[in-house]
Order: C-alpha cells, then sequence, then structure tokens
C-alpha cells in the first residue's frame, strides 16, 4: 500500500516535470520566434544575419563573452548602447551602438534569448523580469 | 640546401608571397594578370609604392608592434626578400612625394625624410606634420594626399551617420547647423613641411563630405578628387520612404573633384543616382523626393550604395592601354550596410576619365577578393580591397585590410 503511494506520488511528480521542461521549451520556442523578428527588424543590419558582425565596425555577437556572459550587462547595452573602446576577442570596433530603451521589456527579453540561443551561442533565456529589474535600476 | 631553408623561414615569416600564389582568383581584363606580393599582414590601410619599386604598407592593427612595413625586392627577381618595419602607431593614411614618406595615424600625419638608398633616415623619429585631429573612434582614419605645391591635404571623417542628435538613433532629429562641421566632415589643407600644424594652421579646403576614405590628386588638370561613403541606415530608419531594395542602393557612393571651398552637402542631403539629384535626407525633413543644399557641388559620379569606395587613383602609367591613361581606378572595401540584402562591392572599378570628367560608364576592372559568390554575411568575406598605389613601371598594386594582402596587377598584352 504505502509502496504504490510512493509509487504513484513519484509518477505523478514525474509527470508534472515533463509537463513543465514541455511548457519551458515551448515558451523559449515562442521566445525565439518573436526574438528573431526584433532581430531582423532592429539587428541584423550591423550584426548580420550569421551573428558574426562587420570587421572593424561591428562587433560579432556569435561565441562572446558580452553576449554569453552577464544578462545584466548585456541588457544594459540594449537599454544604453554603446560607444567606448571595447576589445572583443581580440578586435576593436569602431562603430557605435544607440540605445534601443524604445523596446518593450518583451521585446528585449525576446531577442537576448534569440542571440543567446542562435549562431552557436547556447546560454539561459533572458526574462522580462530581469530587464525590467536592469530598466528600473537604470533610471 | 641550408641556404635555401633560411631563405624560405624568413619569407614565410614575414608573411612575402612567392609571386605565383593568389589565395583567391582575381578576375582582370583579358591581357592582365595579377600576383600577390605580400599576404598575412594584417589590417593593410593604404599602400604606396616608391620610384624604386619599395612597397610601403599602413596597418590599422599593430604586427608584431609596428604599424608600418616596407617590403623590397633586393635582387630584382620579382620576390619581395627584404622586410622594414617601424612606426608604432596604427592608421590608415601612407603617401611619398619630395624625398619623404608620409604616414598617418588617426589623429596625426608624420613624416619620413628618405636618404640616397630609399631608407627612412630614422625610421623612429618622425617629424610630425599634423597633429591633435578629431579622433572620435566612428570614421577616424586619416587618409592623406599631396599636391604639387607643398600642400598636404587630409581627410577628416565625420565621427556620425547623419548628424543627429544621438548618432545612429532611430527618429533623433538632424543638428542644424551641423557642428560637427567645425571640425570634421571634411578635408583639411597643411603645410607638407611644416611641424605641429592643427586645425589653426591648417584650412578647411572642402566641406559637407561625411567620410572620404579614398583621395588622389589628379596632376592632369591639377585638382583633388575624392571618392566618398555615403550615410547608412535609410531602409532601416525610413522604410516608409525607402523599402528593402532602395535603402541598400541608395545613397549612392560618390566621387567628387573639390577645389577650395566646396561643399558637398552632408549631412542636409545625399546623392541619389536615379534621380540625380542631391536628396534632402530624412533627418531634415526629407521625404525621398524633396531636394536640398542647393549651394552643394554635384558629384561626378554616383555608385550603387554602402559598397565603401576606399582608395581612389588616376593612373599615369604607360604600361595599361591607353584607354586608361588618366581614369581613375577605386578600391571597393564591399557594403555592410545593404543587409538583408546581398553585399556588393569588394572589388576594384574603373572610371574612364580625360581632363577630369568621365568619358565613358564604370566598369569593374578587377574582381574576386570576396573568395565567394555571394556575400550574405561579412564574416565569410576573404579579402577587402582597400588600398591601391601605381609602380614605377606602370603596374597596379592592390591591398587588402581584412587578410593583409597586396597584389600586383601587370598588363601583359
Amino acid at each position: 500500500m504505502k509502496k504504490w503511494m510512493v509509487l504513484c506520488l513519484l509518477l505523478v511528480s514525474g509527470m508534472g516535470m515533463v509537463v513543465s521542461s514541455q511548457t519551458d521549451r515551448s515558451g523559449l520556442k515562442a521566445s525565439m520566434t518573436r526574438g528573431k523578428q526584433v532581430y531582423d527588424r532592429y539587428c541584423l543590419t550591423c550584426h548580420q544575419a550569421d551573428g558574426g558582425g562587420v570587421p572593424r565596425m561591428n562587433p560579432p555577437i556569435a561565441n562572446t563573452e558580452y553576449v554569453l556572459g552577464s544578462k545584466q550587462r548585456l541588457i544594459g547595452i540594449v537599454l544604453n548602447g554603446l560607444n567606448v573602446p571595447l576589445e572583443i576577442n581580440g578586435e576593436e570596433y569602431e562603430n557605435p551602438m544607440a540605445s534601443h530603451a524604445f523596446l518593450k521589456d518583451q521585446q528585449i527579453a525576446d531577442v537576448l534569448t534569440y542571440i543567446r540561443n542562435s549562431f552557436g551561442n547556447k546560454a539561459s533565456a533572458v526574462t522580462v523580469a530581469e530587464v525590467k529589474s536592469v530598466r528600473a535600476k537604470n533610471k | 640546401m641550408k641556404l635555401s631553408f633560411l631563405l624560405f623561414s624568413t619569407l614565410a615569416a614575414f608573411g612575402v608571397a612567392s609571386a605565383q600564389s593568389p589565395a583567391v582568383s582575381i578576375k582582370v581584363p583579358a591581357g592582365f594578370a595579377v600576383a600577390s606580393v605580400a599576404k598575412d599582414f594584417g589590417r593593410v590601410r593604404h599602400i604606396a609604392v616608391n620610384s624604386n619599386g619599395d612597397v610601403y604598407m599602413k596597418l590599422e592593427k599593430l604586427n608584431k608592434g609596428k604599424g608600418i612595413y616596407r617590403l623590397r625586392d633586393t635582387n630584382k627577381d620579382g620576390i619581395m626578400d627584404d622586410t622594414l618595419a617601424f612606426g608604432n602607431y596604427i592608421g590608415t593614411g601612407i603617401a611619398i612625394k619630395n624625398g619623404y614618406l608620409y604616414a598617418s595615424s588617426n589623429t596625426d600625419v608624420y613624416r619620413y625624410k628618405l636618404d640616397q638608398q630609399q631608407n627612412p633616415v630614422n625610421p623612429d623619429q618622425p617629424e610630425t606634420i599634423v597633429t591633435g585631429l578629431v579622433d572620435k573612434r566612428q570614421h577616424a582614419s586619416k587618409s592623406i594626399a599631396l599636391d604639387n605645391a607643398g600642400n598636404i591635404y587630409v581627410n577628416i571623417g565625420a565621427p556620425s551617420n547623419a548628424c543627429q542628435e544621438q548618432d545612429r538613433k532611430q527618429g533623433s532629429p538632424g543638428m542644424n547647423p551641423c557642428p560637427i562641421l567645425e571640425t570634421a566632415g571634411g578635408i583639411w589643407q597643411f603645410r607638407a613641411d611644416q611641424l605641429n600644424q592643427s586645425y589653426k594652421e591648417g584650412i578647411r579646403y572642402a566641406t559637407g563630405i561625411r567620410n572620404c576614405v579614398g583621395l588622389d590628386w589628379n596632376n592632369e588638370v591639377n585638382e583633388l578628387f575624392i571618392t566618398v561613403h555615403g550615410r547608412d541606415m535609410l531602409y532601416q530608419f525610413y522604410p516608409e520612404m525607402y523599402d528593402q531594395k532602395k535603402g541598400a542602393e541608395l545613397p549612392s557612393e560618390t566621387m567628387y573633384m573639390v577645389k577650395k571651398g566646396d561643399d558637398c552637402g552632408w549631412p542636409y542631403v545625399h546623392w541619389d543616382h536615379f534621380q540625380n539629384k542631391k536628396i534632402l535626407n530624412p533627418e531634415y525633413g526629407g521625404d525621398g523626393k524633396k531636394t536640398g543644399a542647393e549651394k552643394a557641388i554635384d558629384p561626378l559620379v554616383g555608385f550603387p550604395g554602402h559598397m565603401a569606395p576606399n582608395a581612389l587613383l588616376f593612373y599615369t602609367g604607360n604600361q595599361f592601354p591607353e584607354k586608361y591613361k588618366h581614369g581613375a581606378f577605386i578600391a571597393f572595401h564591399g557594403s555592410w550596410n545593404r543587409a538583408p540584402e546581398n553585399q556588393e562591392g569588394f572589388y576594384v572599378v574603373f572610371v574612364p576619365m580625360k581632363n577630369g570628367k568621365p568619358t565613358g560608364k564604370w566598369e569593374v576592372f578587377a574582381d574576386g577578393f570576396s573568395g565567394v559568390d555571394k556575400v550574405t554575411n561579412l564574416s565569410a568575406v576573404k579579402h577587402r580591397p582597400c588600398g591601391l598605389a601605381q609602380g614605377p613601371d606602370g603596374s597596379l598594386y592592390v591591398s587588402d585590410d581584412n587578410k593583409g594582402y597586396v597584389w600586383k596587377i601587370n598588363y601583359n598584352k
């Protein structure tokens, strides 16, 4: 009887885990789809379709610490833009990036989730709450 | 055996290519032949060839701590066997005139006296000719050209796309008048033999020039000619006025003859080679049709957008067929702002000219530098033409700032 209950509990919680990870995955997929639309509209020209950037001018977003590392810093770059000398993977880039604070929290979360999981990148998703928090501290 | 190994290792270490090993296939018109003379020097911007055949390369990223490399063929067998490296600064401009080598950083212009053997007398201590020019990273490279009256012309690119209050921010209005034009966005003239000149000693020779990377003195008409990079983001910021295709083709990249006091119209207008008009920029109230800056001069040629004309050279040699004499070669670095359309450029163009005016349509002269059929991403591009120079034998040299190659183009009939 007890054994049966434990088994049943395990089964139910296991099913729950499957359901929740499926929700995560479909949530990620939806965020990626929306994120690609934001990327294509606002980011692709400078950072290029493959995230490889433009030599000397616009930095790559594939395989760089600035994209794969701190989410706070990455969200900050989108909100504030970037125009300081910065070495990325051994190269410097001269074009300024304008502030993209006009994007909604959801759009920023989506596009950052997209770039952190595209072009060979693999990193955790960025949530709306994380964007909200950085934007609040930014003011 | 030992000697040949030594020679080989020296060549390999300095990346001097043997004359018959181009890495990509460069296509040139019938009768011409291409050989690479240098490879893997990194960001080789402009180049200059001396009367004895020495090739000078200005680097935008230090290579083993040096920013200028000179290649020499000591035994005249067609292979550059001697390398001299000096200059601890990065930059773009390099030129030779009246026994001096001139080179620029992103803020200064220096010169080196050349001795009887054509060696720099004091390669570690050049004279500073010009200093303190604007360098705000964007469009910071300083191209140079010299006339026959003792003047040097320096491009000071505008650190901006369209002089908006907030650069490259969608919806930010253009500043009127544009304050950037006081110290940038033009060509400045200095004396070629005076030390430590800056804005106070120089003359703003021509203005309204967003970023001219190619400039050359035309000795046939004794005037300065420039090639200019047009603005970015017409489609990206104003899709209601410029669709994806139009935004890729516009604005034109341009070639001008500029005289003292000329204004080329930036940031108020851009050239549109379909309408043949100076079109008011949207940041200044333009709608894609309204014209503006009526006092600004018109270009001599409008090329398709964003191809980045990085070098201009008037051909004065006797080696190439007659049609090339006095004409202009232009090295197009290749675009990025055409995305999501395919990119364009990555070739050397020829404009037939006489008396400083085009006499026919421009044509692609040397192509294939990108190494790919269609450029969809800049990361796939192998080489980007950046500098041009004419050898004493009338050959044409082309440099590449992606991998640091230099090619020599000869006419063999």
